[in-house]
């Protein structure tokens, strides 16, 4: 028992002090019919820690891994090299092993990156103020539809085509009981714009509309320009709200902000955080500074303290739950703080100029891999404009095709089919992912892996 | 009172405040930092990247054209100023941390190495199933613990937190009310309920009427009787409470509440207490998270990420969210909310997806590494050193200072005071948890719950050694007698030694400043 | 002009018919450095005792409810740059907006100063 301190000798001194004379005296509130006997059954002893590593290994080494096999899936989450400074930082005591900065004269440390990380996350989305963090991508964007009909008094939310359709089911569920409207549409993968409905979200605005979700680039790894949406909304009195799943890209195209978007949202997982199987994940969340007010999540703030030293506190803390109560912003308590931590890392170590560098290499890789791939028989680019991700039309099931390929250990996409599985136009498109991470050769098997399955 | 060195540690220490100023406005190890903005350069960075090769853009037109803003540093002065950040902060790893319903227990460094194996932090959510039937593995024995330790049939585990998880079980209770086309408006909860408890049931579009306690901190049986019926869709009930006492008549209360036609929503945030040793399926109740960073040791981590499974009993198993693992002979499957169920299948009715993929694996495999190391066994000695612990804090500080429901006999997990005992002094909680930071402590929580006035919960958790918390009473001890004595001045301007003295919280709020301005851009905005 | 009082600390400055409202002294001291006060919009319609605004200090949030029914004419614009004028000034300055009277015999059911007074002094 090797996490546990007292000694026998502590335990009897103890129970003396309180004057019983075993631990199962100090239970006597539990009724007797709720009272165990023993050790629950059907469950292992302890275990040394030998023990437990070698059965987590053995269960980690079933898997498939992004480290040892050419691995070119994104839609929603993004194998990025994570420098080793940064996993080293986080893994620091004072910030692993602490807690949410209530106490701000000894918690600084988390106060002010926490500052820090609103500041780069308000940069990048070209927003004037960013949160704290949220719990990840898709809640963030439900959060975001929330804010949007406090803001705009109106409770029709329209849902982009092109929005991971994960974030639709989240938001569908999440409005279910309340009297919020979602109105969803099917994608349709136009040649050169796949998921592009800008121009039917402009004519579907109306008066009742409290926002428009897109996403950029969207599930199919296109991009488009939103300012005429965005003029369109503010015409009629919505929001625009972008949700960003892949934050590398705004490196390299113009950032929601600077067309107009009222919310950004994003997964901010790409930077500083692993793939981790779906999560832990980072929630972005940036606004206006006009509408703070009605912003969920944890705010920091700068201030000075009793000596007027520059301090950091959490702040606007009147919208939170356990303040407000019922009539909180939103029920969220914890945010995803070491993650965000990760991020504030490795955009410190990246900066403008990594960053830039970065997504170019991103862009160019794709581009180069999207021309590969297209010049198989049979094999169509779907896409215009695209940054990193992209998508294919097979002549065969997408899916199918993925679980070949994942047999001979190539990670080559993500068939649509396992997204979309109610939509047969879908089923044989895939979508790639290439980031800074293949090499050349990873590159070649993945073109041979393509064009193996298609011939079988 | 000595301390582990055998040196003294007693009132005298604390008020030796140099007013020495330093060139660089550091003390010593206490060093100041300033924010990156500021020493970073837009130029400079900490990685190396290689060329690019030369394609054509596709980027549409849409290339970005302005800076963006982001100053970067080099690898050694990423180190450093991160580093020294840490330094500012208190933590577990530095001493006793007794957050009073927070659970600050060690984190093992095993369940990190384990969460870091490539084989679950580098599989990507959506790879072929058959590519990852050890993660699947994984997320199907932690299940089985969950269920096994609470005596419950089914197991949500997307939620990303505790309150993602009250919000997963809220909407199991309103998705089954529903069903049977009862839709029933009011959900009750006691008011020593966790503060989240009305937000979520307000965000399920419940109306919310309190319970009170009792004079012995507990639900009031007979008030909560007499307030069900027919518009009662839940009661949300926290159990062992936030006033660190186990509801004896919980059976009672459930059977209340079916009787009611109702469902009982437990708030296992304080789970730590009883794990291992009572099983909430059998206090009957329905749904109840579990804060993996709470009982079973996953790092808060500053403020998450976190995870909040919630179990669920067999009235409410099939309307768990999707997606969930499924094991079919030799093979695991995720199901997810796209597959078409199948007529019969137990799951039809589940109320949809609550996250984009499957939920904080990391922190999965964190407690689960946590689980196997405790064994049942261990995790039983778990609850019975944690109560140990939270007695013997209570029985040593009773007779100083005024614990509202000490005389009724034993706490669980967490020792509760009211500010009585300062009464006259001038002296309130907050100054008392400011002077705990300058003994080198993090404070209890302060005026949580909310039913006792001047709250101080001090929940020490069973990895706290003996001698640590003899020093922790002795300290407050110390504190508590200079209070009595009338020291007002010195509390009020409590802490002295902290990286930063009290901060003005009323100017961050009628001023927000949330992010660094270029200095020439903050002027012009004054 | 006359002026009236609520249990919920609130005042009511009758001028003809229209209505000024803000929150008392007593009230200020209450709630302690107001942060934030988020006023109802011009022409919206109040109805007596529902929410109408709600003031905020550090750590609590505090509705104010509609003391008679009518129609918003005016808020206090210098409340969002200073949020203090409630503390400074609660009665005067840092009042939070003026409405009409839909119905004078609601004033009825509110407290004179005097009858406030003697109301706080026994809370």
């Amino acid at each position: 028992m090797r996490y546990l301190p007292l000694t026998d000798t502590d335990r009897e001194a103890m129970l003396g002090k309180i004057g019983v004379n075993n631990a199962d005296a100090l239970f006597r509130d539990v009724p007797a019919a709720a009272q165990l006997s023993g050790p629950i059954r059907d469950l292992p002893m302890h275990m040394s820690e030998m023990e437990v590593e070698r059965a987590l290994s053995t269960l980690a080494r079933q898997n498939l891994t992004a480290t040892h096999v050419p691995f070119f899936l994104g839609c929603g989450a993004y194998k990025h090299h994570v420098p080793a400074s940064v996993d080293h930082l986080i893994q620091r005591g004072e910030f692993l092993t602490s807690y949410t900065p209530y106490q701000p004269e000894i918690a600084q440390g988390t106060l002010q990156y926490l500052f820090e990380f609103q500041t780069q996350v308000a940069a990048l989305t070209g927003m004037d103020v960013a949160n704290a963090s949220m719990y990840d991508g898709s809640t963030a964007c439900v959060e975001a539809i929330f804010m949007a009909r406090r803001v705009t008094r109106r409770k029709k939310a329209l849902l982009s085509s092109g929005l991971h359709p994960h974030y639709v089911s989240v938001a569908k569920t999440l409005t279910h009981f309340t009297d919020d409207e979602i109105v969803t549409q099917t994608p349709g993968l136009t040649a050169g714009a796949p998921g592009d409905d800008v121009a039917a979200l402009i004519d579907a605005i109306d008066d009742e509309t409290s926002c428009v979700v897109v996403q950029n680039p969207n599930i199919f790894g296109h991009i488009a320009d939103l300012s005429a949406l965005a003029a369109r909304c503010h015409e009629k009195g919505a929001l625009l709200v972008a949700t960003v799943t892949e934050i590398i890209s705004l490196g390299a195209i113009t950032s929601p902000g600077e067309m107009g978007a009222d919310i950004v949202v994003g997964e901010g997982q790409s930077i500083g955080g692993g793939l981790n199987f779906g999560g832990p994940y980072l929630g972005l969340f940036a606004c206006n500074q006009k509408h703070v007010r009605q912003m969920p999540g944890r705010l920091c703030g700068e201030t000075v303290d009793a000596e007027g030293r520059r301090g950091f506190v959490l702040t606007l803390s009147t919208r939170e739950q356990h303040i407000r109560r019922e009539k909180a912003t939103s029920n969220i308590c914890t945010n995803s703080g070491l993650i965000s931590l990760a991020f504030t890392i490795h955009m410190s170590l990246l900066g403008e100029k990594g960053l830039r560098d970065l997504a170019t290499l991103n862009h160019a890789r794709a581009v180069q891999v999207a021309e590969r791939l297209a010049a198989i028989d049979g094999v169509e680019l779907l896409n215009g404009p695209f940054f990193n991700e992209f998508t294919l039309r097979l002549p065969v099931d997408g899916r199918a095709a993925i679980r070949h390929m994942a047999e001979r250990n190539v990670l080559g996409g993500v068939g649509l089919g396992r997204l979309y599985p109610d939509n047969p136009e879908l089923a044989n498109a895939v979508v790639i992912a290439v980031t800074e991470t293949p090499t050349d050769a990873d590159i070649d098997v993945l073109v041979s892996a393509y064009e193996e399955a298609l011939s079988c | 009172m000595l301390n582990a060195q055998g040196r003294e540690t007693g009132v005298g220490n604390v008020d030796a405040i140099v007013d020495e100023e330093s060139f660089t406005g550091n003390r010593a190890l206490m060093l100041e930092e300033p924010l990156l903005f500021e020493i970073g350069g837009s130029s400079r960075t900490g990685v190396d990247l290689p060329v690019p090769p030369k394609v054509e853009s596709r980027l549409g037109g849409l290339e970005r054209t302005r800076d963006i803003g982001l100053p970067g540093l080099s690898e050694p002065e990423t180190v450093r100023h991160f580093t020294r950040l840490s330094r500012q902060n208190y933590a577990i790893d530095m001493g006793v941390f007794p957050l009073g319903s927070c659970t600050m227990k060690h984190n093992p460094r095993l369940n990190e190495k384990m969460a870091r194996l490539p084989g679950f932090a580098d599989i990507h959510p959506l790879q072929p199933i058959d590519s990852v039937q050890g993660a699947l593995a994984l997320i199907d024995s932690l299940a089985h613990w969950l269920k096994t330790l609470t005596g419950m049939p089914e197991v949500a585990m997307s939620p990303k937190a505790g309150a993602h998880g009250e919000l997963c079980g809220m909407l199991a209770i309103r998705a089954a009310h529903e069903e049977r086309g009862d839709p029933r408006k009011v959900v009750l909860v006691p008011e020593s309920a966790h503060g989240t408890n009305p937000a979520t049931a307000a965000f399920c579009g419940y109306e919310v009427e309190d319970i009170p306690a009792n004079a012995q901190g507990r639900v009031d049986l007979a008030a909560l009787k007499a307030r069900l019926g027919p518009d009662v869709a839940a009661v949300m009930i926290t159990n062992p409470n936030t006033c660190g006492l186990f509801e004896p008549e919980m059976i009672e209360i459930s059977k209340a509440v079916h009787d009611a036609g109702a469902y009982v929503y437990c708030d296992g945030a304080n789970f730590n207490a009883i794990v291992g040793r009572v099983r909430p399926g059998d206090l009957g109740v329905d749904a109840m998270h579990i804060n993996l960073h709470k009982t079973f040791s996953t790092p808060h981590g500053g403020g998450g990420p976190g995870a909040g499974p919630v179990v669920f009993s067999a009235a409410l198993a099939p309307f768990a969210p999707l997606p969930f693992v499924r094991h079919t002979g030799k093979h695991f499957e995720i199901v997810e909310e796209e597959q078409a169920f199948e007529k019969g299948d137990a799951h039809r009715q589940s109320f949809g997806r609550m996250v984009a993929f499957h939920g904080q694996m990391g922190m999965f495999v964190r407690a689960l590494s946590y689980m196997m190391s405790h064994g049942a066994d261990g995790l039983k000695q778990v609850a019975e050193d944690a109560v140990l612990n939270a007695n013997y804090v209570l029985r040593s500080l009773d007779d100083v200072m005024t614990a509202p429901f000490g005389a009724d006999g034993p706490c669980m997990h967490e020792a509760l005071f009211s500010d009585e005992f300062l009464d006259g002094t001038g002296i309130s909680t907050l100054d008392i948890a400011k002077a705990l930071i300058d003994e080198g402590y993090h404070p209890m929580t302060m005026y949580f719950p909310l039913v006792v006035h001047g709250a101080m919960l001090v929940e020490p958790t069973e990895t706290e050694s003996k001698a640590a918390l003899d020093q922790f009473i002795g300290a407050l001890r110390t504190l508590v007698g200079r209070a009595k004595s009338g020291d007002a001045d010195f509390f009020k301007g409590a802490p002295y030694h902290a990286p930063r003295r009290r901060l003005d919280e009323t100017l961050a709020a009628r001023r927000p400043v949330l992010r660094w301005m270029p200095p020439a851009v903050a002027e012009a905005a004054e | 002009m006359s002026l009236y009082f609520t249990e919920d600390h609130e005042w009511v400055r009758v001028d003809g018919d229209k209505a000024r409202i803000g929150v008392s002294t007593y009230a200020q001291e209450q709630l302690g450095d107001v942060v934030f006060v988020e006023l109802p919009h011009i022409g919206q319609a109040l109805d007596v005792g529902k929410d109408a605004a709600v003031v905020e200090s550090v750590k609590a949030a505090s509705e104010v409810f509609a003391p008679i029914s009518g129609t918003v004419t005016a808020i206090n614009d210098a409340l969002e740059a200073d949020p203090s004028l409630v503390n400074s000034s609660p009665e005067a300055d840092g009042w939070f907006f003026t409405m009409t009277i839909a119905d004078k015999d609601e004033l009825s059911a509110l407290m004179d100063e005097a009858a406030y007074k003697a109301f706080c002094a026994d809370l």
